[in-house]
C-alpha cells in the first residue's frame, strides 16, 4: 500500500510536467488546428536555458540558503523568456507563412523544425547528458510515504500556473479573444480582433508553460539532454489526445494519468517497457476515442 | 446629420481564387440613411458585406469609408473604424455564453460602455437577457440572430452592416427585428447597409435599394421607387419568397 501511494505521488510529480507541457500542444491545436511538433523541443530549450542560468550564477552566489532561490527564480524566468523568443519567432518564420496553404504543410514544417531544434543545441550545447548538482535535497517522509522537497516544489508551481492560465483564458479579454480566435477566426477579426497577435500570444503563452516544466525536469532529473524533446514530447503530445486535443483541462487530466501510468507501469512491470504503455496508450486512444476524455467530437485525426 | 456619403464602393471586383464573385460593383450609402440591397442567392450580395470588411479584399477598386480608403485595410483595423456587421450564418461562437458573446462585440473600447449598452440590448431584446449563461450553440435560430445584431450593436458602430437579418426566422421575429432596425436609425441616427431575402420588407424600410445580379448592380433607387417598378415586383417580389 505504502508502495502504491508513494507511485501516485510520483506519478502526479511526473504527470504536472507533462501536462503543462500538453497545455501548449492544445493551445495552439486548439486556436490554428495544427499538432505543433516542435513543442516538445521548445520544453528541451526551457530546459537548457535554465541550465545555462545555473552554470553562469551558481558559481558567483553559489547554491545553498536562499542562493537556491534567487536561483530558481532566475532559471525560471529566464527560460520563460527565452522560449517565449523562441515559440514566437518559430511562428512567425516558419508557420505564420504556410496559414491557409495545406493541412499538412505547417506540419511538415513543425516536425523539420523540432529536428532543427535538437540538432541545433546537440551541436551548440554538444550531445552528452548535462548534469546539474541537486538543488533542492530535503525529503520529508509522512506514514511512510518519502515526498521530497523537489516534488512539492513541482506540484505547487503546476497548480499555482494553472490556475493563473486559467483565469487568463476564461475571464480576460485575452483569453476571450483566444477563445473566439479559435472558435471562429474571422468573425474574431470582424470584432477588431487582432488575430495574427492573438495566435502570437498563445505560442507565447504555451512556450512560457514548456518552459516551467522544462526547468522543473532539469531540476527533478539534474541533467539535460538535447534529445529531451523528444520522448517526454511525445508524452506529452500522448496526454493532450488522451485528455482531448483542445481542451485545456483535458490538457492537465491526461498529462497526470500519463505521468501515473508511466510511473505506475515501472513500479510493477519492466521498467524497459514503460514508454511503449505511453505510445500503446496513444494508439489506443487515436483509433477508439480521437477525440479524447473531454474533447469535443468532431476533432479530426491528425 | 445625413447627406455626406458614409460608404463609397467604387468598381469593386472580388475574387475567390480565380472565380470572379463582384464584377465592378459602385454603392453609396449616406450618413443616417437605412440602404438595403437584394438580389437572387449567389448573387454576391454577402461577398460585397464581406468585401466592404476586407475579408477578402477587392481586388481592384475602392472601398472608401468616411473619406478614408479602407480596401487594403486588415479586417481588424477596419472594425475599429467602427464598421460593425451580422455576416451570414450568425457567426455566433458556438461555445461562449451569450453574455461573452456580447462581451467580444464590446472589444474595441474594452468593455468600457459594456455595462450600459448590455442593458440597452436586453431591453432591445429581452429573450437575450433570458439566455445570457447560456452557450450560443445552444441558441434557437432566432435568437441567435438577436444575438449577431445585438453583438454587431455592442460594438458602437457607425455603419452596421446587415446580411440577412430575416433568413429563417418566424414572421412575428422578423417584424420585431425590423422595428428595432427602423428604432435605432431614427434614435440615434446609425447608418445601416442590409442585405435581404424578404424584399418586401426591405424595400419599406429603405431610403436607398440596390438590385444585385450575377456581382452587377443592375438597378438603384429609393426604397419606394424599386417596390413600384414592375421588374422588381416581377423578380423579387410577386410570386417571389414573399
Ligand atoms: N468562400 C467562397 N469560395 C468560393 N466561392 C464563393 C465563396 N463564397 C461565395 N462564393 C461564390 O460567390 C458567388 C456569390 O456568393 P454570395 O456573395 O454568397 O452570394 P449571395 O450572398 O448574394 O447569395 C456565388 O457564386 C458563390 O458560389
Ligand atoms: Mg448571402
Amino acid at each position: 500500500m505504502e508502495y502504491f501511494v508513494q507511485q501516485l505521488v510520483n506519478g502526479l510529480t511526473l504527470g504536472s510536467i507533462y501536462g503543462l507541457v500538453a497545455i501548449g500542444y492544445t493551445m495552439v491545436y486548439g486556436i490554428i488546428g495544427m499538432v505543433n511538433f516542435a513543442h516538445g523541443d521548445i520544453f528541451m530549450l526551457g530546459a537548457f536555458a535554465a541550465l545555462i542560468v545555473f552554470l553562469v550564477l551558481s558559481p558567483i552566489i553559489g547554491f545553498t540558503g536562499v542562493a537556491v532561490l534567487v536561483l530558481l527564480l532566475a532559471m525560471l524566468v529566464v527560460a520563460m523568456l527565452m522560449t517565449s523568443l523562441w515559440n514566437w519567432t518559430i511562428e512567425r518564420v516558419a508557420y505564420r507563412p504556410l496559414r491557409g496553404s495545406f493541412r499538412l504543410a505547417p506540419l511538415i514544417t513543425a516536425i523539420g523544425m523540432s529536428i532543427f531544434l535538437s540538432n541545433f543545441i546537440q551541436v551548440a550545447q554538444g550531445p552528452r547528458n548535462k548534469p546539474i548538482p541537486g538543488l533542492v535535497n530535503d525529503v520529508y517522509t509522512i506514514a511512510g510515504i518519502s515526498v521530497s522537497l523537489k516534488q512539492i516544489v513541482i506540484m505547487v508551481v503546476t497548480a499555482v500556473l494553472l490556475a493563473i492560465f486559467w483565469y487568463i483564458v476564461n475571464h480576460t479579454p485575452l483569453g476571450r479573444a483566444q477563445r473566439a480566435t479559435e472558435q471562429d477566426r474571422k468573425m474574431a477579426a470582424l470584432l477588431g480582433i487582432d488575430v495574427d497577435r492573438t495566435i502570437s500570444i498563445t505560442f507565447i503563452m504555451g512556450a512560457a508553460l514548456a518552459a516551467v516544466a522544462g526547468s522543473m525536469y532539469l531540476i527533478y532529473y539534474g541533467v539535460a539532454s538535447y534529445n529531451d524533446g523528444f520522448v517526454p514530447g511525445v508524452k506529452a503530445f500522448t496526454a493532450a489526445v488522451l485528455g482531448g486535443i483542445g481542451s485545456l483541462p483535458g490538457a492537465v487530466l491526461g498529462g497526470l494519468l500519463i505521468g501515473l501510468i508511466e510511473s505506475l507501469w515501472s513500479a510493477y512491470f519492466t521498467i524497459a517497457y514503460k514508454d511503449v504503455a505511453t505510445f500503446a496508450i496513444l494508439a489506443f486512444v487515436l483509433i477508439f476515442k480521437p477525440s479524447g476524455l473531454l474533447g469535443r467530437p468532431e476533432v479530426e485525426k491528425v | 446629420m445625413s447627406g455626406q456619403p458614409l460608404l463609397k464602393v467604387r468598381g469593386v471586383e472580388t475574387y475567390y481564387g480565380n472565380i470572379r464573385a463582384l464584377n465592378g460593383v459602385d454603392v453609396e450609402v449616406n450618413q443616417g440613411e437605412i440602404a438595403c440591397l437584394i438580389g437572387a442567392n449567389g448573387a454576391g450580395k454577402s461577398t460585397l458585406m464581406m468585401t466592404i470588411c476586407g475579408s477578402p479584399q477587392a481586388r481592384t477598386g475602392q472601398v472608401i469609408f468616411d473619406g478614408r480608403d479602407i480596401t487594403r485595410m486588415p479586417t481588424h483595423e477596419i472594425a475599429r473604424l467602427r464598421i460593425a456587421q451580422s455576416p451570414e450564418g450568425r457567426r455566433i461562437f458556438p461555445r461562449m455564453t451569450v453574455y461573452e458573446n456580447l462581451q467580444m462585440g464590446a472589444s474595441l473600447d474594452n468593455l468600457k460602455y459594456f455595462d450600459e449598452d448590455v442593458k440597452r440590448i436586453f431591453k432591445l431584446f429581452p429573450r437575450l437577457e433570458e439566455r445570457q449563461s447560456q452557450r450560443g450553440g445552444t441558441l434557437s435560430g432566432g435568437e441567435q440572430q438577436m444575438l449577431s445584431i445585438g453583438r454587431a450593436l455592442m460594438a458602437r458602430p457607425k455603419l452596421l452592416l446587415l446580411d440577412e437579418p430575416s433568413l429563417g426566422l418566424a414572421p412575428l421575429i422578423v417584424k420585431q427585428i425590423f422595428e428595432a432596425i427602423k428604432e435605432l436609425n431614427k434614435t440615434e441616427g446609425l447608418t445601416v447597409f442590409l442585405v435581404e431575402q424578404n424584399a418586401f420588407a426591405a424595400l419599406r424600410l429603405s431610403d436607398r435599394a440596390y438590385v444585385m445580379v450575377n456581382g452587377h448592380v443592375t438597378m438603384q433607387g429609393s426604397g419606394k421607387e424599386l417596390l413600384a417598378n414592375p421588374e422588381v415586383r416581377a423578380a423579387y417580389l410577386e410570386g417571389g419568397r414573399h
